[in-house]
């Protein structure tokens, strides 16, 4: 089944300046999403999974803070070339994004049926009353019991879920075509973690929207997510389908998350695995790969020469020199294992 | 797991906070006595400034040689000035002068400096600008640079609003500027940049309802200041000039006569001493009320 590309990204970069001089920390993504797709983006804290989704957006200030390189088309359009204006008129409405921190992702002094309105105000020339309604609507649509009491209260007398649930109602409310939501569910309790993801992939379904999942849990990648991508250090390192992430992983480093999720068979007591060291800074990033001081299959080439991005199959590609012996020994190993 | 138990605790203990404030609002208010007390005076002397013209029985610019310079008497409670005039009554048309400077002094430099403090917030190259301006004009102490700039305006009610705005205002800016920079890093505020809102929408719906209310306390300082300054002014010539009264100008006067007539300075003296200490109660309390957190301790 073919599909058209949403949103298509091509080279993104996203240099900071900092006192400490310019880093990079989005290097060179390319990824498309296709719509009515869920694409996963997983990877380590700070490894640029919020960064290029608020690039996506444009949200860092373009004079003071930061630079974008590479094209960002969606819907054909590339949005950097966008004037201020334009970009405005398509952030909330067609491109929305939920942020990692529902909790301060509201505004403490507006009720929450004003926040859900002002969304409504902004892109669709509703008055008051139709806001409204649309609000109480989109409120009912995330699940709250209630909706048109709910409305009516502060942010800081909903739950945590609860204003997630909010902050949910506002990025839908214009039906938008492209939804990036970063870690929506991670300051939340198990039970509505699942809530909350079980919704977001029914308004997909529903709504037929576009959505970037960001995360770093990839029990949460296997429930909603048809595509993955594997974030480090600013770079893809692996893009694949779900599937082909757990059977057969290419890079070490998603060997390494895999092996890290905590396993509920086996021995009680195993010792959680971890990915040995720590991220290098973006400061001074290897010129070699970036993976390659963590890396157990590292030699002088990894350490000389940084790889490209490779297709491997149909659906997965690859940033490393040696996945294909790591592929044979790792089978071997797993045979002999058995 | 820890993080969410964490992030529940703040929240309840922010949920029960805002009940409690509810709640409790009126107990607080009156539990911080000070602030009551600064507030009873500063509604006192409000009232006396509005309705005191019209209880008072004398004409504030009638002049009777005969009898000046009266000791206090059950016919001039506080005695009479230098031309014979009623100290009282001019004491009651002064508070209408003094404390109506101080309130457009600091209604202007509050309007001014919330525009000023949250625009800066928000360029950060109008920022540079306006806060170096700011710092040259901090940089010179408040009552020289009244001076100065009564001495170029000429001395005149409106200039000394001007003047004192002048002076005043930088100092409402850096209050809201640094209030508005910690409400501009949050969340919510990226939220609405990504919800397409304008940057106009942004500073005046969202980023300026956060700022109010450290204004408002600052706003209760600049008052007091701004009473203490036009006083200042009137009293070295440069302010309120002669037949019309104000407290400054009232001072002045009896300084000449300080030896022969107390109350030519001790009763001046008393309301511009009164208003200021209810207003700086008003304004701790304020702060308190607002921020429990910085309870005593007050940066001047
Ligand atoms: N405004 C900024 N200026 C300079 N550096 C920044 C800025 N924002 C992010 N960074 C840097 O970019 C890197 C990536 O940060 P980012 O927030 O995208 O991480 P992340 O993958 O979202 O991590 P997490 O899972 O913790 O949310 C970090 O090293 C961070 O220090
Ligand atoms: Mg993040």
């Amino acid at each position: 089944m073919e599909k058209k590309p949403l949103l298509e990204v091509k080279n993104l970069k996203t240099h900071f300046h900092t006192e400490r001089g310019q880093i990079t920390a989005v290097d060179g993504i390319t990824f498309h999403l296709n719509e009515g797709e869920i694409v996963g983006v997983v990877g380590e804290s700070g490894c640029g999974k919020s960064v290029m989704s608020q690039s996506i957006m444009r949200l860092y200030d373009e004079k003071y803070t930061a630079k974008y390189e590479g094209e960002i088309l969606f819907q054909g359009e590339n949005l950097l070339n966008l004037s201020k204006a334009m970009m405005q008129k398509i952030r909330g409405n067609d491109i929305s994004m939920i942020f990692q921190d529902p909790l301060s992702s509201l505004n403490p002094v507006y009720t929450i049926g004003d926040q859900i309105r002002e969304s409504l105000m902004i892109h669709q020339n509703l008055n008051k009353r139709e806001a409204q309604q649309k609000a109480i609507e989109m409120l009912g649509l995330t699940g709250i019991p209630a909706p048109e009491k709910r409305i009516n209260e502060y942010p800081h007398q909903l739950s945590g879920g609860m204003q997630q649930r909010v902050m949910i109602a506002i990025a839908l409310s214009c039906q938008p075509k492209l939804l990036i939501a970063d870690e929506p569910t991670t300051a939340l309790d198990v039970t509505i973690q699942a809530q909350i993801l079980d919704l977001i992939a029914e308004l997909n379904a529903q709504l037929g929207m576009g959505v970037i999942f960001i995360t770093h849990d990839l029990g949460v990648v296997a429930e909603i997510c048809t595509r993955v991508m594997v974030m480090y250090l600013g770079q893809i390192v692996e893009e694949t389908d779900t599937d082909c992430l757990f059977s057969e992983p290419l890079h070490p480093y998603t060997r390494g998350l895999i092996k890290s999720i905590p396993q509920l068979e086996g021995e009680r007591l195993q010792k959680l695995y971890t990915i040995d060291g720590t991220v290098p800074s973006l400061q001074k990033v290897p010129h070699g790969c970036r993976f390659a001081s963590r890396c157990p299959y590292a030699d002088e080439l990894c350490k000389e020469q940084a790889p490209e991005l490779e297709a491997y199959s149909a659906t997965q590609k690859v940033r490393c020199w040696h996945y294909k012996e790591i592929l044979k020994k790792e089978a071997v190993h797993e045979s002999s294992n058995e | 797991m820890a993080a969410v138990k964490e992030v529940d605790r703040v929240r309840t203990i922010k949920a029960s906070l805002k009940k409690q404030e509810r709640q409790l609002f009126f107990r607080r208010f009156f539990a911080n006595k000070l602030m009551v007390m600064g507030c009873f005076i500063f509604i006192v002397l409000g009232l006396i400034a509005l309705i005191g013209p019209m209880l008072v029985s004398y004409d504030p610019y009638e002049m009777k040689v005969a009898e000046r310079l009266n000791a206090p008497s059950g016919e001039h409670w506080l005695g009479t000035d230098e031309f014979g005039r009623d100290l009282l009554t001019r004491i009651v048309y002064g508070a209408q002068v003094s404390m109506g400077i101080g309130l457009i002094v600091t209604l202007i430099s509050s309007i001014l400096g919330l525009v000023i403090g949250l625009y800066a917030s928000y360029y950060a190259a109008l920022d540079h600008i306006l806060m170096r301006i700011c710092d040259g004009l901090m940089a010179i102490p408040g009552i020289l640079l009244a001076i100065a700039l009564m001495a170029a305006l000429g001395p005149s009610p409106l200039n000394v609003i001007i003047a004192l705005s002048i002076v005043f205002t930088p100092n409402i800016a850096r209050i809201v500027r640094s209030s508005a920079l910690v409400i501009r890093e949050q969340t919510f505020i990226e939220a609405m940049h990504a919800q397409g809102a304008s940057a106009t929408r942004i500073i005046w719906q969202h980023i300026a309802p956060n700022t109010i209310s450290p204004l408002i306390v600052q706003a209760t300082f600049v008052f007091a200041e701004a009473i203490i300054s036009e006083a200042a002014l009137s009293f070295l010539g440069a302010g309120i000039a002669a037949p019309d009264p104000s407290w400054g100008n009232i001072l002045q006067a009896g300084k000449l006569v300080i030896f022969k007539a107390w109350w030519m300075v001790v009763f001046p003296g008393l309301a511009i001493v009164l208003s200021v200490l209810g207003l700086n109660l008003l304004g701790d309390g304020l702060r308190d009320f607002i921020d429990p957190h910085s309870s005593g301790k007050k940066s001047k």
